[in-house]
């Protein structure tokens, strides 16, 4: 068996190999060039009539052989199955851009959001969240926050009244209610925000709805000082309206705080009216049992829909209130 | 609260160097917003002269009157001028502007030709300067005035800066040009003088017998100052000067006695109310209405008096409703000749109540709710008479008071907690400076302090605290973070609504918030009753049309459905989560325990047992198309199917096990409503709407809708992981024939029962209703899994046959061959 031979039946195969077009014409080849009845096949078999050392020779040159065709016949084989996978793949293109089918957008109303997002940052802080009921006891509402009797703003014009009016019940006018629910359920130290439905006799208008949203918090703990409001403020602040918002607080009139303020922040080139603040009155901090000798504390509340005004340039609260998907929609689930 | 600077300079020494702006920064920073600054007279440029009306042309061939006018204007010669007004004769004196001037809003006024005529000017109106919005005619002045020719922007004190004051509740005080004006002083360190402090000395002789003065209880009123005045002559008017600083202040001049009562109240803070005394019977008694029923105000009303009202009484009748309104009867008129003077130190509640039950706020009682100065009743009333008898004949006859002044009284105070509180130093020595410069007398050895009579407010430690903060400036506050607190974290409450909203936002539901308010109609059209129907009413809703709390979320999604439909939209998922309100419980009257300590802990359990607990519920409406046709295929409608589907959805996510039953509950369709059952406890309903409930509201043809009452369900682990086996796992399909009236979930609640502890899932795959004879076929796949091996073949069709024996025990199933 000459080495030159058999080298021509190697050139042969891949000679066809290479020449086949197809799979199909492949499969003729490999039948012709490396199946049974091929040279390389019978040499093959023509191996065990020969002498131990021709068996070892022609067995090494038959062995290489075998080889260089296989590994052909490989090559020749994934370059046509390449091929035939292109073509069918290329017969099944698709216009991708027809309009697929196209789910409901869904939403959260950006009050939840912005709640969300508050109470996030302060659980953050060490804060918890708590809440309390919307039809509240006049007493929880007005008398513990040292608004008394007498104070125009438990006059019909601001208050939503229960019937029997005799209960003192109330659709509570702020989440300052739950303050004091804090402070008579728990001890010192409390670290407390109250997000929640509040209710206005305020007619519907452009920055007015007579049910809205506040958030309050409340720190009662050894040691706090009007600083710590101003810091807590402060970050706060950051965190809705962005880094380089300044606040500035005002003297004003809360009857539940004193010293009291109005935050400001000044945001888009201009000072606006952000919420309340101020250290907890010794008043109440008496009627809900906390010492005052050894505690002091502050709150600060501001409206969420305000809030979500000014960050967002909403310009009127119907937007907020009515429910139209197209506005809730623009909000996706998180700001 | 306004307060021109011209009237504040009369108490404050301030340098022409200092802005308005400065002032009003200064008034921001101790705690009084400045709403607006009035800049008058800044667009007004003369020539602006008063004129005398020489004679009158109408012009009668014009639609409306015309006069052309000759005037005086000192110039030597007469001037003529165009007018449309006729409140002026000849003879009066009136503001002329001349050509070259301009008046507000860029008006330039040159001589021009109209009517036929040339005119030389303008005759003007209050509004036409800008310094009222008086337009009724023009302004018309008496020779008393001003002189022919004089400048009239600085006759009329046109150039002025009017600061527009926001006044706290707790500060009373400062709704008068003192109070403001000491502001002022104190926050640009400037000096005060007090106009009190010259009235001091005011001694009127008594001429005569004056009218008496008695409080009835002192808990009403502390001190009450009449002052009688006779020779009075009614054709005396009012000072241009003062008629200007009333109108400056947003007010109308209207006869001179009226004028210097109000004057004075602006000016000092004090109301005033003058009587004719001609029509007063007997002395003047301040007291309860008691039974006397029917009373005219000024204003021409008539009002219902409860007994309960403050009135000052006569000898025989009320006169005026205290503090808040005086009566026609005894009001001042052309023939007034002799004036009763009042001022009284009312208490405030009592004010505040008269104007609330007579729903009328007047300049007097806004600020006797905020608390005057008891000291005022007998300084502003000398100051009314100081007035009076120096613009007019009148003359003092006598005054009569009754009852003393009461003031706030001496505190001791600690200093050092004032910087404890604000967070920064302030040193014993500034605490009793600023104190000081507000009023308060300090005595810095013992620390008691004797708050200014004006200071009602001043009682306690953090009263002063706010004092020296704003005295200080707020801006002097460090910012400092509190010690950090322990760890918090959302409750499980809060977790699970937060998770069951974002799930329902991410399938596509837009989240809307209602108000939760409602009516008797909605709660009928829905099929609400018993329990379901019952609510809270409110005492003063809104309006007539949502008296009542909501008690199901379903109606306001209804409502706000139908808008998004009148908006163009079709198709669409909206979910709301909040509270709703069935009256669980009787309301008892209120509990009010006292505030200068913790109730006891039984009052305080009381008063949270006395709130009604409110349920919390989310609720979705699924309105019209879940998929559009379009070129992929048709359309698919929301089905009721949906409905349940997000229901369960949601106890899923909550990681609770439910069982499902078919339920008549309204607002749904009898025969297509699903109940969830936890715990034995209904906690949803889903499916679709009640057909007349669709009709009624115009919602889109079987539009479906699912609640759930997440305050109902029992505490769960949002997440709770078990171990997932990895043995393989054997599939075995069932088709069992029923009754049609065996439910899906009877059978596989049956099947499932049957098949043991190894059962992982079943799912039903097949219904076909075509057999006939009342009967259908369902088929399920149930899938078998051990934890710690391979089930064998006969295993798993002993559990098989387990669990259609158990099917055929219950449900009467009979397994369907092939």
């Amino acid at each position: 068996m000459r080495q030159e031979e058999v080298t021509s039946w190697v050139q042969d195969a891949q000679a066809a190999f290479l020449a086949a077009t197809d799979l199909d014409s492949l499969k003729a080849a490999r039948l012709a060039h490396a199946g049974d009845k091929s040279a390389v096949a019978l040499a093959s078999r023509t191996l065990g009539s020969l002498t131990p050392e021709e068996k070892a020779s022609a067995g090494k040159i038959i062995g290489e052989a075998k080889a260089q065709i296989a590994q052909a016949l490989a090559e020749a084989t994934a370059k046509l199955e390449a091929q035939r996978d292109m073509k069918v793949l290329l017969e099944e293109v698709v216009d991708i851009t027809l309009p697929v089918n196209r789910k409901h957008r869904g939403g959260l109303h950006p009050i939840s959001i912005i709640k969300n997002e508050v109470s996030d940052f302060f659980i953050e802080q060490g804060f918890s969240v708590e809440e309390g009921p919307e039809l509240e006891s006049g007493w929880l509402n007005f008398d513990a926050l040292n608004i008394p009797a007498d104070h125009p703003a438990r006059t019909m014009q601001d208050t939503f009244f229960i019937e029997p009016v005799e209960s003192g019940m109330v659709l509570r006018t702020h989440t300052s209610p739950v303050q004091i629910r804090s402070m008579l359920t728990q001890e010192p130290p409390i670290y407390v925000i109250c997000p929640g439905r509040t209710f206005r006799a305020d007619e519907l208008d452009a920055t007015h709805s007579p049910v809205f949203h506040q958030v309050e918090g409340l720190v009662i703990d050894r040691g706090i000082t009007m600083a710590h409001l101003k810091g807590v403020l402060d970050n706060f602040a950051r965190h809705m309206f962005g880094s380089d918002v300044e606040t500035r607080l005002r003297p004003s009139f809360f009857p539940f705080t004193e010293p009291s303020a109005e935050v400001d922040i000044y945001f888009n080139n201009r000072w606006i009216e952000w919420g309340g603040c101020g250290m907890v009155n010794p008043k109440v901090l008496a009627t809900c049992g906390i010492d005052t000798e050894i505690y002091s504390g502050f709150a600060f509340g501001m409206g969420l829909e305000r809030t979500l005004m000014v960050r967002h340039g909403i310009t009127d609260m119907h937007d907020i209130v009515e429910g139209d998907l197209r506005f809730t929609r623009q909000f996706g689930v998180g700001l | 609260m306004r307060a021109p600077l011209s009237w504040i300079k009369d108490f404050v020494e301030i340098p022409t160097h200092i802005t308005a702006e400065q002032i009003s920064d200064g008034l921001i920073r101790v705690g009084f917003e400045v709403e607006e600054i009035i800049h008058q007279g800044a667009d007004l440029t003369g020539p602006l002269k008063f004129a005398k009306v020489l004679s009158i042309q109408e012009l009668p061939e014009h639609k409306k009157p015309i006069r052309y006018v000759g005037l005086d204007c000192g110039e030597g010669e007469t001037r003529f001028v165009i007018c449309g007004a006729t409140n002026f004769a000849v003879g009066d004196l009136v503001v002329a502007a001349l050509p070259g001037a301009i008046l507000p809003g860029n008006f330039a006024i040159s001589a021009r030709e109209t009517y036929g005529k040339t005119s030389n000017g303008m005759i003007c109106s209050a509004r036409e300067l800008g310094i009222s919005d008086e337009h009724s005619g023009i302004m018309v002045f008496s020779d008393a005035d001003a002189q022919i020719g004089d400048d009239a922007i600085n006759g009329l004190q046109i150039n002025d800066v009017i600061f527009d004051v926001a006044v706290n509740p707790d500060r009373g005080y400062a709704l008068s040009i003192r109070g403001i004006a000491r502001e002022v002083a104190g926050s640009l360190g400037l000096t005060f003088t007090d106009p009190v402090e010259a009235l001091r000395s005011l001694k009127f002789e008594e001429t005569g017998k004056g009218v008496s003065a008695a409080i009835e209880d002192r808990s009403t009123a502390s001190v009450f100052y009449l002052r009688t005045l006779s020779n009075f002559d009614s054709k005396a008017t009012t000072p241009l000067w003062m008629k200007r600083r009333i109108e400056k202040m947003g007010m109308r001049s209207i006869s001179l006695v009226v004028d210097v009562t109000n004057y004075v109240m602006l000016e000092l803070g004090q109301p005033l109310h003058a009587f004719d005394k001609a029509k007063i019977k007997g002395g003047l008694t301040i007291k309860r209405a008691g039974k006397s029923s029917k009373f005219v105000t000024l204003d021409g009303q008539e009002r219902i008096l409860s007994p309960e009202d403050l009135m000052v009484c006569d000898d025989e009748q009320p006169l005026a409703l205290a503090g808040t309104m005086g009566g026609l009867s005894s009001e001042i008129t052309e023939t007034t000749t002799e004036i009763a003077l009042e001022a009284v130190n009312f208490c405030p509640v009592c004010i505040a109540k008269n104007s609330r039950r007579h729903k009328l706020s007047s300049e007097a009682s806004r600020r006797l709710e905020r608390n005057v100065d008891p000291s005022l009743p007998e300084f502003a009333s000398a100051r009314f008479v100081q007035l009076l008898t120096a613009h007019s004949s009148a003359t003092h006859v006598a005054t009569l008071v009754a009852g003393e002044p009461v003031y706030a009284p001496v505190v001791t105070i600690d200093p050092t907690y004032i910087s404890k509180i604000l967070g920064f130093e302030v040193s014993n020595s500034e605490v009793a400076q600023i104190l000081r410069l507000i009023g308060c007398d300090v005595d810095e050895k013992s620390w008691t302090v004797d708050p200014p009579s004006w200071r009602a407010d001043l009682l306690g430690i953090a009263d002063f605290t706010e004092e020296v903060a704003r005295m200080i400036g707020y801006d002097k506050i460090p910012s400092i973070l509190p010690p950090r607190p322990k760890h918090a974290t959302l409750t499980p409450t809060q977790k699970r609504r937060r998770a069951v909203a974002t799930m329902l936002a991410n399938r596509g539901f837009a989240e809307v918030q209602t108000f939760p308010f409602t009516n008797k109609s909605t709660i009928d059209a829905m099929g609400f009753v018993a329990e379901r129907a019952s609510t809270y009413a409110i005492a003063n809703p809104m309006s007539e049309e949502f008296p009542l709390m909501r008690v199901h979320l379903v109606p306001g999604l209804i409502e706000v459905a139908a808008r998004n439909i009148s908006r163009g939209a079709k198709d669409f998922a909206i979910f709301e989560m909040g509270s709703i309100f069935r009256s669980s419980q009787k309301l008892v009257t209120a509990i009010s325990p006292s505030l200068d300590k913790r109730p006891d802990q039984k009052v305080i359990d009381e008063i949270f047992a006395s709130v009604p607990s409110q349920a919390y519920h989310v609720a979705g409406l699924l309105v019209g198309k879940i998929e559009n046709e379009n070129w992929q295929g048709k359309a698919r409608s929301y089905t009721w199917q949906d409905a349940i589907e997000y229901a369960q959805e949601i106890l899923a996510l909550c990681n609770l096990d439910w069982s499902i039953k078919r339920s008549d509950f309204a607002p749904w369709h009898p025969g297509r409503c699903a109940e969830l059952i936890v715990d034995g406890k209904a906690v949803a309903h889903a499916g679709e709407l009640h057909p007349r409930v669709i009709a009624k509201y115009g919602l889109p043809e079987r539009s479906v809708a699912f609640a759930v009452g997440l305050s109902a369900l029992p505490d769960s682990e949002l997440v709770r992981p078990t171990v997932v086996g990895t043995m393989p796992a054997a599939l075995q399909d069932v088709a069992l024939i029923v009754d049609e009236n065996i439910s899906a979930a009877d059978l596989e609640a049956a099947l499932r029962a049957g098949a043991g502890d190894l059962l992982e899932s079943i799912t039903l795959f097949d219904r076909y209703d075509k057999i006939g004879d009342g009967k259908i076929s369902l088929a399920f796949t149930l899938v078998f899994r051990a934890q710690d091996r391979t089930l064998t073949g006969e295993e798993v069709s002993a559990m098989r046959e387990a669990a259609t024996n158990q099917a055929a025990k219950s449900c009467g199933a009979i397994v369907r061959t092939a």
